[in-house]
């Protein structure tokens, strides 16, 4: 796959943008803003999975810190909404890189991998069901305060605009990595972390800063979760339904890619609303389809969306110079 | 607080839980240590094994522990089908593929069932259910001394077939070299289905064995599946007696821990410990270094 240059990141930013120029519609708006959503929560796990390989089943640990961090303080401690939400993604961070030295240093990868990390996501949703300070089994409500300076608007807008400045920075720092040096040796982790490590690659630190930038941005999202709802509990903050949203999305719009997250999980959230239209709000039968779709990637597409047109552009171009032959001679 | 009345009857009734985590986590080690994949959608089987022994009860009137009878041959052509048709052509031979897959297939199967059969949480009211034998020091729950009793019967008889089968021996021949064991006629794809099958299996005798005393909802296998995770880390992945002991093990800790810090942090104590041993010893404590 070729790597996305900063002109295709400014035209699919720009295009995206206009969006509520063209319409003031709140269902469209709210679509996209939790598609958007996801797609930053995705482009986190992809800068650990997709490109340093290393599969996380436990982003809602991130996600869950970003989003109680902001919310406790400022409904405890009063701190400024904005100020709250940079340290909601500099806290979702911190426990990217405490569990990152923790496993890594244990030399844990693969299947121990993604089971210690769904294991620390458990331990952290269960904690926030019993401690008083995340408001236990009630959760906790962000109190109504409509102005900017709250980071809180009357209409969806500049939700959404905000949501996709979050998003092109994230494509920003993935396109660097891409062309970083560092970049280059998490893809090595990837494809033989022993070759990469007999070449003098330091693979443990270069899967703890992929950790780290990875919970960084999966936190960022969280914290914009807090804000859009108002509202944050242990099961929406550190439940599975978020480990899984965040590798779906890469996966199925395409691993290791710049607009992989954003492509699946436009795709994936359209699948749902689809879904909701068909059956009625039935709980339950989004996430079945979620899951076969997850299946039928792995099994037919694994390298998503994008891998599927970067195929067909490939077979339509050799295909073209057959046609003319056929049609000269 | 550490008077033995207290505490014998708590430590025999965590060796009896323990034996079913015990089988719950044996399905899971037996697929680990052939397939080397963790799966992850072993508690949504679970889950679907204990709707089927709620239903076999429900409505056609079966016993739970006769219903074991029929639902075990079942879930063990389930495991069978799911690794033959579903997880091995997907994956591609591609270990992270199959973690994918099985995550994927334990999405679908938690909330196929909740679609189903809504979230509420159903129990079985059976006349033997609050039955206790008296051991002397304790009264012990009837349908628990049973579960432990089946549990290693179950242990036996798979130890049995592992040792002395053809198909037993195949599978172990498969789990120490594949290549190998290919090269010299066994059909690999078959030994992983039929293994997979196995550990299906033996989650369908734990749901019979657990459904008279407990209930179900679409997300009851979770609360076993983190437990088994680390009853197998803890015995060595792949470690037959190894996942035995970790249960009853693991059994006997929560029981201690629910008992001096109340139920909600009995559970803390099992991810604490499951988090301790994954850093510390990855290889468990049974199993060799990995």
């Amino acid at each position: 796959m070729k790597q996305a240059s900063l002109a295709h990141i400014a035209v699919v930013v720009a295009v995206l943008a206009a969006v509520p120029l063209l319409t003031a519609s709140n269902v469209v708006l709210n679509f996209l803003v939790v598609a958007l959503l996801i797609a930053l929560v995705g482009q986190g796990w992809n800068v650990l999975g997709g490109y340093g390989g290393q599969y996380s089943f436990g982003h809602a640990a991130f996600f869950g810190t970003g989003a109680y961090v902001s919310a406790i303080l400022q409904t405890r401690y009063g701190v400024n909404a904005w100020a709250a939400f940079a340290l909601g993604i500099a806290g979702g961070a911190l426990v990217g890189a405490l569990i990152g030295a923790l496993t890594f240093r244990s030399g844990l990868k693969g299947s121990y991998f993604a089971l210690v990390t769904l294991a620390f996501a458990e331990v952290l949703r269960i904690l926030a069901s019993v401690a008083p300070i995340t408001g236990a089994g009630v959760g906790i409500l962000i109190t109504l305060d409509l102005r900017p300076q709250a980071f809180q608007f009357q209409s969806r807008a500049p939700f959404y605009w905000i949501i996709l400045a979050l998003l092109a920075v994230s494509f920003l720092i993935v396109r660097l990595i891409e062309q970083s040096r560092f970049g280059a040796w998490l893809v090595a982790v990837r494809e033989n972390e022993e070759a990469a490590k007999a070449v003098g690659v330091n693979t443990q630190r270069v899967k703890l800063a992929a950790m780290t930038i990875s919970a960084a941005i999966t936190a960022a999202g969280g914290a914009f979760y807090a804000q859009y709802f108002l509202f944050v509990d242990s099961g929406i903050a550190y439940g599975p339904w978020i480990s899984i949203e965040a590798l779906l999305a890469p996966i199925v719009g395409g691993i290791g890619t710049t607009f992989g997250p954003l492509l699946g999980a436009l795709v994936v959230k359209m699948l749902g609303e689809l879904t909701k239209l068909v059956t009625g709000d039935a709980p339950g039968l989004d996430l079945v389809i979620y899951g076969g779709v997850l299946i039928l990637i792995v099994a037919f597409a694994p390298r998503g969306i994008a891998g599927l047109i970067a195929d067909l552009r490939l077979r339509f171009a050799r295909a073209r110079p057959r046609l003319r032959e056929r049609a000269h001679g | 607080m550490l008077s033995p009345i207290i505490l014998v009857p708590a430590v025999l009734n965590g060796l009896l839980t323990g034996a079913v985590y015990g089988l719950v986590a044996l399905g899971l080690t037996l697929i680990y240590g052939v397939l080397h994949i963790i799966n992850f959608a072993h508690g949504a089987l679970l889950t679907a094994a204990m709707f089927a022994a709620f239903f076999a009860h429900r409505l056609l009137g079966l016993d739970p522990y006769l219903a074991a009878l029929g639902l075990t041959p079942l879930f063990f052509a389930l495991g069978y089908g799911l690794q033959r048709f579903v997880i091995g052509p997907a994956a591609h031979g591609e270990d992270r593929n199959i973690l994918l897959v099985t995550l994927a297939l334990a999405v679908v199967i938690e909330n196929a069932l909740l679609y189903v059969f809504g979230a509420d949480t159903r129990t079985l009211n059976l006349a033997y259910a609050f039955d206790v034998v008296d051991v002397g020091v304790a009264f012990l729950a009837l349908p628990r001394v049973i579960g432990f009793g089946v549990v290693l019967a179950v242990a036996l008889v798979l130890w049995l077939i592992l040792a002395l089968t053809d198909t037993g021996k195949a599978i172990r021949a498969v789990a120490k070299e594949k290549l190998g064991a290919e090269l010299s006629g066994i059909d690999v794809a078959h030994v992983y289905a039929v293994t997979f099958g196995l550990g299906t299996a033996c989650l369908a005798i734990a749901a019979c064995l657990l459904i008279p005393t407990y209930y179900v909802n679409p997300h009851i296998g979770n609360a076993f599946v983190l437990v088994a995770f680390t009853i197998v880390v803890l015995g060595g992945m792949g470690s037959v007696t190894g996942a035995l002991i970790g249960g009853l093990f693991v059994g006997v800790v929560e029981s201690l821990c629910g008992l001096y810090l109340g139920e909600s942090l009995g559970q803390i104590g099992i991810f604490i410990m499951f988090i301790l041993v994954l850093l510390l010893r990855p290889s468990g404590l049974f199993g060799e270094r990995a």
